[in-house]
């Protein structure tokens, strides 16, 4: 039915398949809506945040699709500016991945913060010396440079293509692309960090503070690597899981492989930074203000078992398994290693957000436990569906997969 | 990381042998500063009624309370056993933690007398604030405030309401210090000198042990001046150099080893750092 608007070459399941995959995305999609509408409406008070708790899950989500999504920036860099010319086979996804992490992060921000209707005074009253006034700016222009990273892809789209003037518009927007990449990793690069720039400054929050370089804590940097390195294994996974639906070989393995092998180096170096900075700020800084690394971690919340997770299962294994060709090369042994990355990921993020300010600072506070509540969960789910929805889109409609026609229907070499 | 210095710089110093733990100083606060009670129902609000109540003032952490009066025991058995009260005001920090973190400078640090100011109609309610400050000092609107009919008539002029969705927190009642001024230039006298008790928060004014001492911590004819500098004062937290202009004394010295991250009765954390 809607089989001419496929890109050239290519098949798709029918229209009515198509629909219910919809319709199943759409009802997640609507129970978030009506979350976030809730919360639009009666205010945050709705959710399971409270005093203590000023931070939640969707702090923890923005953080944690932002750093998926970095594969993004840190692929274009690659491709664009370094030509590693492989990556293009995957650049298309990551752009996608990337445009939806962060706008789904922006969406999420304007249910977190009180005064929706006041968001534009970031740029109005800054205060030069928050971070977050940085990450405020970074990632309102580095959301724009995706747009901007996306629509040549959409204008690529066979019937509109047809027109000249598009066809010529998508050209020349590819042609300046690398000007793009370049803006795109720069401001990309600054926002991650100062996502960890916003944590490490907490002076009043052992768990987080930390000495820096600069004007900046060690936070910025460990931010950035970390994103780095698990930004381009999500994308991987999300090929792979498309795959898997749609039943396709959509990108060779050799390529997955060297995703695998770019963010394995970088989170190499991350977890050597990591380990420093963790060893420096439990003998160096906790001492100095009279606290022991064991009473920065409590019950099963807290736990350190989620602290070992973190460093060891989801940070040197699979940092050892992208580095080691022998195992990066095996696809089971390549996404588990990616899923450990990425949790890994997630769990800092999620630690340094939650665990950060549960930490009773105040000797004779007592630590909370947080639990966020459905609305919370609800509206973090609509925006994974509104992901799942815009990539099912593409994936449909827009030609993501230069190799697709070439792995699937052609035989032979 | 500097602490900024004024000439004046208010301050309290609290005597926990003193404190009761009454709550009177909570009380007079929300008098004072027009916080609005906690209620279940919003009869305006439809959509509310439709899906799940507010919270009441059972939810101690949803509620607003600018003091804030901590229990403290020195964690022994029985006939050792001992309490302590310790009200917690916004610390008016010298380094504070919140300003630098605030996006839109809807905090600040500015004003002569060295208090954190708070902007209502400016602030974002990123919350960046509240998890920055150590002290909880900060609080958020979760709520649209309600005022049960015939309460509102009992609203302070001099001090505006907060709309749903701001942070808040204790600006050692800044309308009474507006008004202190007023009357010194309305008498011909130097607004920038206040003597002793002219400028008086309502905490302190209402505290029945007189725990609580107000004034200018850089003028040594000020009561709280020789308090802050005695033997048995201490500030909360001192280690992590938020530099609070609010000042605490104990003669028990687990009280004080307590305010400061020592655990009580457990000498090895005591020993360390510098
Ligand atoms: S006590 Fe908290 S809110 Fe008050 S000035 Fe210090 S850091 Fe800021
Ligand atoms: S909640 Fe308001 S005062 Fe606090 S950091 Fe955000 S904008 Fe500033």
């Amino acid at each position: 039915m809607d089989s001419k608007l496929f890109p050239e070459g290519v098949q798709r399941c029918s229209f009515g398949q198509f629909m219910i995959w919809t319709l199943a995305v759409l009802a997640v999609f609507g129970w978030g809506l009506y979350a976030a509408v809730l919360v639009l409406y009666n205010g945050i008070g709705t959710t399971g945040l409270d005093n203590y708790f000023g931070f939640g899950l969707w702090i923890t989500f923005d953080l944690a699709v932002i750093a998926l999504g970095a594969g993004a920036f840190f692929t274009g860099l690659l491709k664009y500016i370094l030509k590693i010319k492989q990556l293009e086979k995957i650049i298309n996804l990551t752009v996608i991945v990337g445009f939806i992490c962060y706008s789904g992060a922006m969406m999420v921000l304007c249910l977190d913060i009180g005064q929706p209707a006041r968001s534009w005074f970031g740029y109005w009253h800054p205060n030069v010396h928050s971070m977050l006034t940085e990450v405020i700016f970074c990632i309102t222009c580095y959301c724009t440079v995706l747009i901007i990273e996306f629509v040549p892809l959409v204008l690529e789209q066979k019937q509109l293509n047809k027109i000249p003037f598009i066809h010529a518009l998508a050209h020349n927007m590819h042609i300046n692309m690398a000007l793009f990449a370049g803006i795109g990793a720069f401001l990309s690069t600054f926002h991650q960090g100062s996502l960890g720039g916003m944590y490490g400054v907490l002076i009043g929050r052992p768990y987080a503070f930390r000495e820096g370089f600069f004007i900046w804590p060690w936070t910025f940097f460990l931010f950035v690597l970390s994103a780095v390195g698990s930004g381009p294994v999500f994308t991987v996974l999300v090929c792979t899981l498309m795959e898997k639906i749609t039943g396709k070989k959509l990108v060779e393995f050799k390529v997955k492989a060297l995703m695998g092998k770019i963010a394995g180096t970088m989170l190499c170096v991350y977890m050597f930074f990591k380990i420093l900075d963790t060893w420096a700020w439990a003998e160096g800084y906790l001492p100095s203000v009279g606290l022991t690394f064991d009473q920065m971690f409590y019950g099963v919340a807290y736990g350190k078992w989620m602290f070992f997770t973190e460093l060891v299962l989801c940070g040197l294994v699979p940092a050892i398994m992208l580095v080691v060709p022998a195992i990066r090369n095996r696809p089971g042994l390549l996404y588990t290693a990616a899923i450990l990355d990425c949790v890994g990921v997630t769990i800092n993020r999620y630690v340094f957000t939650v665990q950060t300010i549960a930490f009773p600072a105040m000797p004779f506070d007592k630590w909370y436990v947080y639990y966020p509540n459905w609305v919370e969960w609800a509206s973090c789910a609509m925006i994974v569906a509104y992901g799942v929805l815009v990539i099912s889109l593409s994936y449909r409609y827009l030609p993501v997969f230069p190799q697709e026609t070439k792995l699937n229907y052609q035989t032979g070499e | 990381m500097q602490t900024k210095e004024f000439k004046i710089k208010w301050g309290m110093v609290i005597d926990i042998d003193k404190c009761t733990g009454c709550g009177a100083c909570m009380v007079a606060c929300q008098v004072e500063n027009n916080i609005a009670p906690m209620t279940k129902k919003d009869p305006y609000n439809y959509v509310q009624s439709l899906t799940k109540d507010r919270d009441d003032a059972s939810n101690k952490l949803k509620t607003l309370t600018w003091m804030n009066v901590y229990e403290l025991s020195n964690g022994k058995a029985f006939p050792d056993h001992e309490v302590a009260y310790l009200p917690r005001p916004c610390m008016q920090c010298g380094n504070p933690a919140c300003v630098p973190v605030c996006p839109v400078v809807a905090t600040d640090k500015n004003e002569e007398g060295g208090i954190v100011s708070q902007i209502y109609p400016r602030c974002i309610g990123c919350r960046y604030c509240m998890a920055a400050c150590p002290y909880h000092a900060r609080y958020f609107n979760w709520w649209d405030p309600l005022w049960p009919e015939g309460m509102d008539k009992g609203l302070s002029p001099s001090v505006s309401v907060r709309p749903r969705g701001v942070v808040e927190k204790c600006n050692f009642c800044h309308g009474r210090f507006m008004k202190a001024k007023e009357e010194a230039r309305i008498n011909g006298e130097d607004p920038d000198n206040l003597p002793e008790g002219a400028y008086v928060p309502a905490c302190v004014d209402i505290c029945p042990t007189k725990a609580i001492t107000f004034g200018d911590l850089n003028n040594p004819e000020h009561e709280v001046h020789k308090l802050a500098h005695g033997d048995n004062s201490f500030r909360l937290l001192e280690k992590l150099g938020l530099a609070p202009q609010v000042y605490y004394m104990s003669k028990r010295e687990w009280v004080r080893k307590q305010g400061d991250n020592y655990i009580a009765g457990d000498d090895a954390h005591g020993t360390q750092g510098h």
